[in-house]
């Protein structure tokens, strides 16, 4: 067991900043507002490329640099532009959603994270790296991003939840085994880029045709459910969220 | 004089009691009763503070079967706590019996008198039992008893409910008991509990003894989920026999947990203390919650008893993981937490119902929206009733706040665990027990402001007097108790020493190495509290105040409350006990199922305007409606399918006891 | 045997100097604020002014006033001293600070509350008992907030006791913890509530339907409503030293020498002005919410605690 004054300002520093990402994912669940999970997302962009670079300057490994720069590029600016443009776009920037139980969803966020651990013991206790105890903290950033999926209804959470998931999972590799191979990486990256505009496509035409951007109102689309009264249907069922 | 004289002697008093039921001796009933109280206390301190351990055979019980007794530290610590409030029973009940009397024909009573000596008499067995047969006569005399006691204003629907609904999870309990002490004996291969001890299990047939006697216990003690007759038992009995049903035997649930998991079986598994912590983590919260939105100040009090033994089963299930991971000196700690909580539990929810009996006693209400005021007119009924809230919200220098520190200092000594989980979920659980303790002085913010401050909100409320002074003396016994425990934690640390050497072979000396001026539980670097000294300072400050004031400041002057200038201030424009939980209702709304009346009375007329709103609130449990009620269906289908081979008539139950004579004669052959 | 005398006497006089200066630091804040918004600021010191006419001023108290009314001034004031004499100042290691650890502290705070809850119900007005029963609310969530908060604390320091704490932080040196972190902003937002100062409770209030604290103790004056407000003043102190001395205890005495008490003195004054310096920007820039989004806020507090008390485990322990 090191204790953490054992360790560098370097590694603290990396610690502090994993745990700030953690509560990045923490603030993404929470904020009910667009614009808003927008910027938490950009903000767990810019600790991601922090932690990067400052692994890549403890541990010696310059590809990491470039990782960092492509981090900051994509994850803090492009998508989070890309996304605050769609918001304006769709006049959806000043919309609330409604959560039911928001406390009880950042308790559930806490439990995933003690689950996070327990899974991760394992894997934390073979490696020898200084940043090992951060793994955790990066399943966990996945996770939570998969309950934003699950507990939110507007389509952007859902993005936004979709993207930390990936952060989550570019995290781990660098903590980890510091970094995946560069090409992996770059494709990766150019994924996710894709997939942010293949969710703009989507929100464009999810409005058109449902005149919401509800994801709840995707089950309409499902073929099981009495075809009747489709007006009342569309009239009746989003009992909560404000169009 | 042999220790066991006085058990015996608190016993057959106890018994003696019964006398009282008949009218010529009606006057030797209370003080016999007193005098086994006091001769329990003697017996259990003796046991207690010398360290004393007596066994013995009773002359009782079937032939090849005899009973055995014994009298250990264990039991004595809890016949202490029997006694006491025995005692202060004894000193209340004769003024309050006389408030029951009116309107019934004379000798009504007896029935109350018989069972409160039988109940008192089973409860001092149990403590006392040293073998699963004694034990299990002993432990039903108690349930029973009790509930002729529950049922003994059987005038009311209610009451005949809630003393079927206790009967039966009784007797569930009592089956899951002998099926506990049924493993034990299979490996020990006697029934009394030496045997049992000397039995080697193997950790899962001790897990299964355990759970087995959780479940059996739990029932008694009112372990959510398996609290459904608490709420509604404890208020339907007279009060003192309330405070005894929730000072002492409750505790009978935790005394037979312990003594099973740390006496018979042994050897503490972790995992064991996983289950009580998280029990007891859903108790204390379940507990509060729902006591916040009863208005009928004994069921109020029914629900914190809940909420009590949560508190007292995480100090348990603390110990068990750190006993059951190599922590003695922790295990320890959580016991010793524990065993101080289930003491001042009995004392400060003795000292409430009997409060909340002097209530009942001078205005006949139980319905906080109907009290009011009475701080004026009860004064000594008020101040006694403040310590009880006082300690029961665990505030400083009273008991409940020593005891529930204790718990948070075992809590806090997580990191020592290897398991990080655990070192996680831990802290978690304190941070309910904190919001569980914060809602408890709420609640009583709530109780005793809306009964006994303000102003009056009934005719009865207005015309209440002080009781008498016996249920006075009563009521101030405990509450000096409280007082007493609460300022002197490092001498009833000491006391209890002997308990914990039984149980685990240790003691917790840390708890007084700076002296009895400071508790310091695990060193003195970690955490300490002097409780004197809080005490003597809080003393010291009101004494200077009073004495610099009184002497050189102007007269008092009374004027109105501040009303906005309308004028005209009146009972009903005070906060309600509904309207002061309404916050605490709407954050926390899907803790119950909440069903809402409005009654409106309006003006005749189509537009009538509203001449008065009444808004009723009423909290359903829900573990009654999701579980308690389709178990009841499930239960009752089953009978009813099976109710069908019953069909009245001789020839088909001629043919039933002619098939059954085939089967057994071709068994047989 | 001298050396214990000794260490009293400071302990006496640091307690004294700590319930002497709470006015000082109310009288500081209020004209730090003024100076944010604008305004006439009146003199550091008048909050001494207020306190001296107060306890000259004849008592008017309400006609169905009880015992409990009266007496709740001198619990409320004991209690607020018992914490201020737990709590080091400008010397840590003082016999007072074994009195009470931080959950005693809690326990203290509790003790008052509970106590001012029943003053603003024995009048029987609503005003009373809509301020017992928001601030019993309030209370209740910040609860497990604080105690998630000291958790994380005394798990990395090995003690609740407040001086062995600080010792742990002074010892160890500067070392970058996201636990620490978290805890601090936890803390600091329980302090913002049970304090109720913006957004939680405005302490210029007296509209009646907005106000918790000022709700129950509407009917107090004369010496009564001295010692309340004094014990206020008191109470927010005791937060802000919490908060600057834990996190940040360099200059804390650890030696009963004149410098080294000289220092802690200043180094405790220069702290908690600039704390509140920080306090005031945070409440000018805030708006009161409503009370039933206090929960929310301090539901943030709660997850902010328990964030450090995870990170604690997880990233600072190690496998």
């Amino acid at each position: 067991m090191t204790s953490l004054a054992q360790l560098s300002l370097f590694e603290q520093a990396i610690i502090v900043f994993a745990a700030l990402a953690l509560f990045s994912s923490f603030v993404m669940l929470a904020q009910t507002r667009v614009l808003p999970l927008i910027y938490a997302f950009a903000w767990q962009g810019v600790l991601l490329a922090l932690v990067t670079a400052l692994v890549a300057y403890v541990s010696g490994h310059p590809h990491l640099y470039i990782s960092a720069a492509l981090t900051l590029a994509l994850k803090v600016f492009l998508i989070p532009w890309l996304l605050h443009r769609l918001a304006m776009q769709l006049r959806i920037h000043l919309e609330a959603e409604r959560i039911v139980h928001p406390s009880l969803l950042l308790l559930a966020g806490g439990g995933l994270v003690i689950f996070s651990y327990y899974i991760a013991l394992p894997i934390v206790q073979r490696s020898g790296l200084a940043t090992r105890n951060t793994i955790a903290v990066s399943i966990a950033i996945v996770l939570i991003g998969m309950l934003v999926m699950i507990a939110r209804k507007k389509a952007v959470a859902q993005v936004v939840g979709f993207m930390s998931i990936e952060n989550g999972l570019f995290f781990a590799a660098v903590v980890s085994t510091y970094g995946m191979p560069l090409i992996v990486e770059l494709g990766v990256a150019f994924d996710v880029l894709v997939a942010a505009i293949l969710f703009g496509v989507f929100f464009f035409h999810m409005r058109e045709s449902f005149d919401t951007l509800d994801v709840d109102q995707l089950t309409r689309l499902s073929e099981a459910r009495e075809p009747e009264a489709p007006h009342e249907a569309s009239g009746a069922a989003p009992a909560g969220p404000a169009r | 004089m042999h220790i066991l004289f006085l058990a015996y002697a608190a016993l057959i008093l106890s018994l003696g009691s019964a006398l009282g039921a008949f009218a010529p001796l009606r006057r030797a009933g209370f003080p016999l009763l007193g005098a086994a109280g006091l001769a329990a206390v003697a017996a259990g301190g003796w046991a207690l503070l010398g360290n004393v351990t007596a066994v013995a055979t009773l002359p009782l019980g079937l032939p090849w079967l005899a009973w055995h007794v014994r009298l250990d530290p264990l039991a004595g610590f809890f016949l202490l706590l029997i006694g006491v409030l025995v005692v202060a029973a004894s000193l209340y009940a004769p003024a309050y019996q006389r408030g029951l009397e009116h309107g019934r024909s004379v000798g009504t009573l007896a029935p109350l008198r018989i069972a409160t000596a039988v109940f008192v008499a089973g409860m001092y067995l149990v403590a006392l039992a040293d073998d699963a047969y004694a034990f299990m006569i002993a432990w039903e005399l108690m349930s029973v008893s009790s509930y002729v006691l529950v049922v003994f204003e059987h005038e009311e629907p209610a009451n005949r409910r809630a003393g079927f609904l206790y009967l039966l999870m009784a007797h569930v309990g009592a089956l899951a008991i002998l099926l506990a002490f049924g493993v034990l004996a299979g490996f020990g291969g006697g029934f009394t509990f030496d045997a049992m001890r000397a039995a080697a299990l193997s950790p899962l047939w001790a897990t299964v003894a355990f759970l087995l006697a959780l479940v059996g216990f739990g029932m008694k003690a009112g372990i959510v989920p398996l609290h459904a007759w608490l709420p509604e038992a404890h208020p339907a009995a007279p009060s003192h026999i309330s405070a005894l049903m929730s000072g002492a035997m409750i505790k009978m649930g935790i005394y037979g947990i312990v003594r099973v998991s740390y006496d018979l079986v042994g050897q503490i598994q972790w995992q064991w203390g996983i289950v009580l912590l998280l029990a007891g983590t859903a108790s204390a919260l379940f507990g509060v919650l729902y006591a916040l939105m009863q208005h009928d100040l004994k069921r109020l009090l029914a629900y914190h008893s809940i909420e009590n033994i949560g508190i007292i089963l995480m100090g348990l299930g603390l110990s068990m993981i750190f006993l059951g991971t190599g922590h003695p000196v922790l295990g320890t700690l959580g016991l010793v937490a524990a065993l101080y909580h289930t003491l001042n539990h009995a004392l400060f929810k003795g000292l409430l119902f009997l409060g909340a009996g002097a209530v009942l006693h001078r205005t006949h209400e139980r319905d906080l929206e109907r009290l009011g005021g009475l701080i004026g007119r009860m004064p000594f009924t008020a101040l006694f009733f403040l310590v009880g809230c006082v300690a029961i919200s665990a505030l400083p220098p009273f008991n409940g706040f020593v005891s529930e520190w204790l718990t948070f200092q075992a809590a806090l000594q997580a990191p020592a665990l290897a398991n990080g989980v655990l070192r996680a979920v831990i802290p978690l659980t304190a941070a309910v027990l904190a919001l569980a303790a914060a809602l408890a002085a709420a609640c009583f913010v709530k109780a005793y402001g809306v009964a006994f401050l303000g102003r009056a909100r009934s005719r009865h409320a207005e015309r209440a007097r002080e009781v008498p002074s016996g249920m006075l003396w009563a009521m101030g016994l405990l509450a000096g108790l409280c007082l007493l425990l609460g300022v002197l934690p490092t001498l009833v640390i000491e006391a209890l020493s002997p308990v914990t050497h039984l149980l685990v072979g240790q003691s917790l000396s840390s708890a007084s190495a700076r002296g009895w001026l400071w508790l310091t539980p695990v060193s003195p670097q970690v955490a300490s509290y002097s409780a004197p000294f809080v005490a003597v300072a809080i003393a010291v400050v009101y004494g200077v105040g009073y004495w610099y004031f009184k002497r050189r400041a102007k007269p008092v002057r009374r004027a109105y409350a501040w009303d906005c200038g309308f004028g005209a201030l009146n009972a009903r424009m005070q906060y309600t006990s509904t309207a002061f939980s309404q916050p605490i209702r709407r954050v926390f709304a899907p803790a119950w199922k909440l069903e809402e009346h409005v009654e409106a009375a309006r003006e005749p007329g189509v537009l009538g305007r509203a001449r008065s709103l009444h808004y009723r609130v009423h909290a359903l449990d829900w573990t009654w409606l999701k579980g308690y009620v389709p178990i009841g269906a499930l239960v009752l289908a089953a009978a009813r399918r099976i109710g069908r081979i019953q069909t009245g008539s001789i020839h088909t139950y001629l043919v039933y006891s002619f098939v059954t004579l085939l089967l057994f004669l071709w068994i047989i052959s | 045997m001298d050396n214990q005398l000794i260490a009293w006497l400071l302990a006496a006089a640091q307690t004294a100097l700590f319930v002497g200066a709470a006015p000082l630091l109310a009288g500081w804040t209020k004209r730090v604020k003024c100076h944010m918004q604008n305004r006439a600021a009146p003199a550091v010191w008048q909050p001494y002014r207020d306190l001296a006419k107060l306890f000259r001023k004849e008592l008017v108290i309400a006609e169905n006033a009880s015992w409990l009314f009266r007496a709740t001034p001198y619990v409320v004031f004991s209690a607020m001293l018992l914490a201020a004499a737990a709590i080091p100042l400008v010397a840590v290691d003082l016999p007072t600070g074994a009195i009470a650890d931080v959950i005693v502290l809690v326990g203290f705070f509790a003790l008052a509350r509970f106590f001012t809850a029943l003053a603003g119900m024995d009048i029987g007005t609503a005003f009373g008992g809509m301020g017992a029963s928001r601030e019993m609310t309030i209370a209740a969530l910040a609860e497990p907030a604080m105690l998630m908060a000291v958790f994380t604390l005394s798990m990395t320091a090995a003690s609740t006791n407040l001086s062995a704490a600080m010792g742990y932080v002074l010892d160890t040196g500067l070392v970058l913890r996201p636990s620490f972190l978290f805890a601090l902003l936890g803390i600091a937002m329980v302090a913002v509530a049970e304090t109720g100062r913006i957004p939680v409770d405005n302490p210029a209030t007296h509209l009646e339907l907005t106000m918790i604290h000022e709700a129950m103790v509407l009917e107090y004056s004369g010496r009564h409503l001295a010692l309340i407000e004094w014990a206020g003043q008191i109470k927010l102190m005791i937060y802000a030293v919490l908060v600057v001395n834990i996190f940040w205890p360099w200059g804390i005495a650890r030696e009963f020498t004149m410098e080294a008490l000289g220092l802690g003195v200043a180094a405790a004054a220069a702290k908690l002005m600039l704390a509140m310096v920080i306090l005031v920007v945070w409440e000018t820039v805030l708006a009161k919410m409503r009370i039933f989004r206090v929960p929310e806020f301090l539901g943030f507090a709660f997850v902010l605690s328990l964030l450090g008390m995870l990170t604690h485990v997880v990233l600072e322990t190690g496998g």
